[in-house]
């Protein structure tokens, strides 16, 4: 197993993630001012598989959401593969959503209407990669998922594991450098979710960056690297016997 | 996004819902044709107005019996059916001035009969310079004599439909013909002039000198007199035809001893009232259509943003979705908007079609001139381009600003 986010190496490489003293605060001002994250440090190196843990309302919906370009800090900074988010606008987020990062979520949001194929180019139509080549790499996405000749099905015809493949499929698609899957595993039977947490790790073992979020200590215990959110502040987690020791970085 | 990739998830997203995309664009398509039809009717009609005037110069005046109540409001009465007289015609002639012909004439219709053939036509009785301000020329025949005039001689001239009926390929000059019973000998063979404004046919029709008429086509009429049934003038100059219009009524009304305060028994038109009615009628229809293209536009550009609205709210997690692989709200808003702009653009074209075809059917059943042209055609898609540009604006932007992660988290 390749490990490469090693302290030794962190200074030369570009963290994927990099947060300074993250807080969002939601409503604030009013009576109903909710702190939802209190000054989250993360840094996430090239290569890693990690797991961001927590129970519900522990914010880690809502480090999920700045992390993954979704929104934006209300104090600290946050540098995606090495850029500034902060003083990015909406249209230039959807930029760097399409760029650096690729969704994976507990639902699969397919389009129930477009082949798998199509649900898979879907993402390269907003970086005019041309018809052609767009289908092309999406049918090699779809082959290195292990779906080699289900592309011209429709999601309905396929498995929620087989569903799960083509969503993963598509968040590969742009080449980006973070993979952010929300409870992946989460609307999927045991053996499969295995399947789904297994493909990760091969991703990982490709050179991909993985960031898992989970409630779940099983689904966790997969990671090389657990981080644990709790009242809004995030901890490297060595709370559990079971999972692996964590490993470089600092959060 | 791309143009085309834009086109095509557009047509995809419509095909889905086909059958509610076709029933949404159904208020345009009918806007559509209505704009055609108006259009269409208003241009034929226009161009028919200006045939007409050519035709006919902006020179002439008439004069007819009985008091006028404005352009295509003649109010007449028996006892004033027979104000005008040859006299009339020649006090016209030598006092006012810049008149440069004026004639007077009488009407009928008629039984002609040559050998076995034989039809109805109308007969002018007419003066001298009756053709010169009808722009009647001869084609054969010498036409009418001072003597034919002065002695009420039995000759007759032949509009080009009555030459047909009666001789087929000859001319006919100096045959003899009947009209009624009376017999006549043919002088001369007008050429032809086709349709008139009315669609009625010019050439069926036999002048004959007035006095002739007057003896042996009247009959038992038994008009007065010297009495003329109407008078035609024409004017040196186009600029002038106020100020001879206004002579002549002074004249006339000063001839007939009318006390100020009474009214005309008589009227005097000119060819730009008699355009301005008609002028006026097609106006009238032109905003008609014009005012259910307009709402027709509206209520389906309501339609749109109604089907728009509904689409928004249910493919708010396709939004979302979009949105988290990379789409920005500029390409959000080009979406919908396209689908909005596609939908309103179909039912343009259908509406096109309906509408030449809508057109077509009008100048058959309503006898109304129609004229298409490719302008009209682009107006239209225009408009429904913008119809849909103008209605598909809120839903889109109202998609473009929603939130991602609600967008995502919606059910």
């Amino acid at each position: 197993m390749s490990q490469r986010a090693g302290d030794a190496t962190a200074s030369a490489v570009t963290p994927v993630i990099l947060t300074r003293a993250l807080e969002k605060v939601y409503a604030a001002g009013s009576e109903a001012e909710v702190v939802a994250l209190k000054g989250v440090d993360v840094r996430i190196l090239p290569g890693e598989f990690v797991a961001i843990m927590g129970p519900s309302g522990s914010g880690k919906s809502t480090l999920m959401n700045l992390i993954g370009c979704l929104d934006t800090p209300t104090a600290g900074s946050y540098a995606c593969d090495g850029v500034d988010v902060s003083t990015l606008d909406a249209e230039e987020l959807a930029v760097l959503r399409r760029d650096k990062i690729g969704f994976v979520f507990q639902g699969f949001n397919l389009l129930p209407r477009m082949s798998a194929l199509e649900n898979v180019a879907m993402p390269m139509g907003y970086s005019n990669v041309p018809r052609i080549e767009r289908l092309q790499r999406a049918s090699a996405a779809l082959a290195a998922v292990g779906l080699h000749n289900r592309g011209g099905h429709l999601p309905s015809e396929l498995s929620g594991g087989q569903q799960q493949r083509v969503a993963i499929a598509r968040a590969l698609i742009n080449r980006p450098p973070l993979l952010l899957a929300d409870e992946p595993t989460g609307a999927l039977d045991s053996k499969t979710g295995e399947e789904i947490l297994a493909l990760f790790k091969r991703l990982r073992d490709e050179g991909h960056t993985v960031v898992l979020i989970t409630h779940d200590a099983e689904v966790a215990a997969h990671c090389d690297r657990v981080l644990v959110m709790k009242d809004g502040e995030l901890h490297e987690g060595t709370l559990q016997e079971g999972l692996h020791p964590p490993q470089g970085g600092s959060a | 996004m791309n143009f085309l990739e834009i086109l095509r998830t557009a047509i995809f997203a419509l095909r889905g819902n086909w059958l509610r995309s076709a029933l949404t664009s159904l208020g345009v398509i009918i806007g559509i044709a209505a704009v055609i039809v108006m259009v269409s009717v208003g241009q034929g009609t226009q161009a028919e107005i200006d045939k007409m005037v050519s035709g006919l110069g902006s020179q002439r005046l008439d004069i007819s019996p009985g008091g006028g109540r404005g352009p295509g409001g003649a109010r007449m009465s028996s006892s004033s059916f027979f104000t005008l007289t040859e006299e009339d015609v020649d006090a016209i002639r030598t006092e006012v001035q810049n008149v440069q012909f004026v004639a007077g004439s009488l009407r009928g219709n008629t039984q002609v009969v040559f050998a076995e053939n034989n039809g109805s036509t109308s007969w002018q009785g007419v003066q001298p310079e009756y053709f010169d301000i009808n722009s009647w020329e001869l084609v054969q025949g010498d036409g009418f004599t001072a003597q034919d005039y002065g002695s009420a001689g039995k000759v007759v001239i032949l509009g080009e439909t009555v030459r047909r009926t009666l001789f087929g390929e000859d001319s006919g000059i100096g045959q003899t013909i009947r009209l009624g019973r009376v017999p006549f000998t043919v002088a001369g063979t007008l050429k032809p002039k086709g349709q008139g404004g009315w669609g009625q046919d010019q050439d069926d029709v036999v002048m004959v000198p007035m006095e002739t008429a007057r003896r042996r086509l009247m009959g038992s009429m038994g008009l007065p007199p010297g009495t003329v049934m109407q008078i035609a003038l024409t004017v040196t100059d186009p600029k002038d035809l106020d100020y001879v219009q206004g002579e002549v009524e002074a004249l006339l009304r000063q001839r007939h001893k009318i006390q100020p305060g009474e009214e005309d028994d008589f009227s005097v038109r000119n060819i730009s009232q008699i355009v301005a009615t008609r002028t006026a009628t097609t106006n009238l229809m032109s905003k008609l259509l014009g005012a259910v293209a307009g709402i027709c536009l509206v209520i389906g550009g309501i339609g749109i943003m109604n089907i728009m609205l509904v689409s928004v709210t249910e493919r708010i997690r396709e939004i979302g979705l979009r949105m988290a692989v990379g789409a920005g709200p500029r390409d959000i808003r080009r979406q919908f908007l396209a689908e909005a702009m596609l939908i309103s653009l179909i039912g343009g074209v259908i509406g096109i079609a309906f509408g030449v075809v809508g057109a077509l059917v009008f100048s058959k059943i309503g006898q109304l001139p129609v004229e298409l042209n490719t302008k009209v055609v682009l107006l239209a898609a225009t408009f429904s381009i913008c119809t849909g540009l103008f209605f598909g604006y809120y839903p889109a932007r109202k998609a473009s600003l929603l939130d991602p992660i609600e967008a995502l988290r919606s059910q």
